[in-house]
């Protein structure tokens, strides 16, 4: 009957996760598999000698700290919330672990290694994702930190843990076994030693690579209980988020070592040519002429966007230069913003059909028949060094090419290069004009400017 | 007479001497049942390695068919979609709560923090992806 549940449970999460990938079914099927997911917990709880008390108290607090947390947080926050419940799966199976470890029973290797394993990777996700929510919510500087003898200490660290892993595989058993104890303490130790390297705009990739490693977590504390439904559903998430990673890496052109180890954009890396030219400025009324004449208009929205809270001005000038007869699209980079799909989820919640919303592989072939292109917020993204400056650290990254459009308007807060430290010559280019200020106050203007008329 | 006298002594003997090693038999069996472990708890697992692991393998095999076609719309709520779905180490979670060992206050803390931090993965996993993709509108919906 269990099995017979857990097995449907399973079917369940499968499904779920492939309607997930079309926009059309998705709702339905988080749907799906948040009904697996109530039925493996019934078919759990229906055996026998629970303590209740600590089940029901256990559930009611952390869902009540979860749906309060979902229902209240804002869209431009949602990175960090996303880090978080990512955090809370990796404890989770972290103590599931450590509990399992029951004193007095001997465990087999083949329960020991895997308990190990939960302990190792539920620390690390758990440390790894509370850095960074801190970064992402900039509690702590964003800026990858580096210091000297990084590497070895790392080093030290997986030594130790690998130590640990042995002595404790050998003296198995007990929740106070001294190496069990250090194990978890030097989990904790890697986690946030892996994360605070990697810069802001490397964090699509962390986040997904963390989501990747809760699945596994789960997946491993399957293995000490021997439960199908959790080492199904914890590899089916482990599998996911690689796979997610590596679409985050091929979208900069970087491989997951260079991400992880490299401190994209810190003193030590170049910064590539210098850029010669003079930056156009341009004022909000030009900038409504040039639209009120455009009869196609790309917007290709970055972090800068997120951080002005920009998104619903944005929509409004989109819905406008609609009205005017113009055709309106969003090109949109994998990796723009704080984590895959940042920039969708923030353009959804201003109500921006999702049909707007293109990729750069669709929008680049028609760059050159674009009127206007409108970078708001977005920077190395859009940079032409990444096509012609084999010296620039971005060389080779997939870009939006709007520097062809036959307009390509900036805005921006200052001059000042891009997250990466790298220069953009976009910015000295022909065509390009620079709208400095705040990004949703001057698309804010321009929506004024429309309605007047 | 007397043999039947030396019959019931010798018997007597046997029993004296059966007596003795029961008694030797148990103290052997008392030293077995202290040395031996704690009955094996429900939660921890067989030999059948090779059928999970294989299981295992399947899995991952198939969550990489299944996200490879995803349009980068959908990255954000398939990530948090899927992180919802990692919560289901609450089940292990359970379990850990089920059949406590004697005298070890600790394990119940332990297995309540895991319910607590894994319901918090769930629930507001599915709640906030719920939310998102609540948001993603098509234009025909619109009009």
């Amino acid at each position: 009957m269990q099995s017979f549940a857990y097995i449907v449970a399973s079917i369940l999460f499968i499904l779920g996760l492939k309607r997930l990938g079309s926009a059309a079914t998705a709702r339905q099927g988080n749907l799906l598999s948040a009904v697996g997911m109530l039925l493996a917990l019934v078919a759990t709880l229906i055996d026998s000698g629970f303590s209740w008390g600590w089940i029901l108290a256990g559930m009611v607090i952390g869902g009540a700290i979860g749906g309060y947390a979902a229902k209240k947080v804002e869209m431009t926050g949602m990175p960090e919330m996303v880090a978080l419940f990512n955090g809370s799966g990796g404890i989770a199976s972290l103590l599931v672990g450590w509990a399992s470890s029951t004193p007095g029973t001997t465990l087999t290797p083949a329960v020991s290694i895997p308990l190990f394993l939960a302990v190792l990777i539920g620390g690390v996700t758990f440390t790894g994702s509370v850095v960074a929510y801190l970064k992402l919510s900039e509690k702590i500087d964003g800026k990858p930190v580096m210091f000297k003898g990084q590497q070895i200490l790392n080093i030290i660290i997986l030594a130790a843990l690998l130590l640990c892993g042995v002595l404790y595989v050998i003296n198995s058993g007990g929740i106070g076994n001294p190496w069990l104890i250090l194990a978890v303490l030097l989990s904790f130790a890697f986690g946030v030693m892996a994360v605070i390297p990697i810069g802001g705009a490397d964090m699509p990739v962390v986040i997904a690579l963390l989501n990747s490693y809760s699945g596994l977590a789960a997946c491993a504390a399957g293995f000490i209980i021997n439960n199908t439904v959790l080492i199904v559903s914890g590899s089916l998430v482990g599998a996911s988020g690689i796979i997610l990673t590596g679409i985050m890496c091929k979208a900069m052109n970087r491989s997951l070592g260079n991400v992880l180890f490299s401190g994209f954009g810190s003193a030590s890396s170049s910064a590539g040519k210098a850029v010669e030219g003079e930056a156009k400025p341009i004022s909000a009324d030009d900038t409504y002429y040039i639209l009120e004449a455009a009869s196609s208009v790309t917007f290709v929205p970055g972090y800068g966007m997120a951080v002005a809270q920009a998104q619903h001005a944005v929509k409004e000038l989109g819905a406008l230069l609609e009205e005017n007869g113009c055709e309106v699209n969003f090109a949109i980079h994998p990796v723009a913003g704080r984590m895959p799909g940042h920039m969708n989820v923030l353009l959804a919640e201003a109500d921006v059909p999702y049909e707007q919303l293109v990729e750069p592989d669709d929008v680049n072939p028609n760059m050159a028949a674009t009127d206007v292109a409108i970078v708001i917020g977005a920077n190395d993204v859009v940079n032409p060094a990444a096509r012609t400056d084999e010296s620039s650290p971005l060389y080779g990254m997939p870009i939006i090419n709007v520097d062809m459009a036959k307009t390509c308007i900036v805005l921006k807060r200052s001059l000042r290069p891009g997250y990466a430290g790298v220069e953009n010559p976009l910015f000295f280019c022909e065509n390009t004009r620079m709208l400095l200020g705040d990004a949703k106050a001057s698309v804010q203007s321009l929506v004024a400017q429309f309605k007047e008329d | 007479m007397s043999s039947q006298n030396d019959l019931l002594n010798s018997m007597k003997e046997q029993i004296g001497l059966m007596q003795d090693r029961l008694v030797g038999m148990e103290a052997r069996i008392d030293g077995l049942l202290e040395a031996a472990p704690e009955p094996v708890a429900a939660v921890v697992s067989d030999g059948s390695m090779g059928l999970t692991l294989f299981v295992f393998a399947l899995a991952i095999f198939l969550g990489v068919e299944l996200i490879t076609k995803v349009p980068s719309q959908l990255h954000t709520p398939l990530m948090s979609g899927s992180n919802a779905i990692s919560g289901i180490t609450i089940v292990g979670a359970v379990l850990t709560l089920q059949n406590l060992p004697e005298g070890s206050p600790l394990v119940p803390i332990i297995g309540f923090l895991a319910v607590a931090t894994a319901s918090v993965n769930v629930v507001g996993g599915y709640l906030v992806t719920d939310r998102m993709l609540g948001m993603f509108k098509s234009k025909k919906e619109d009009k």
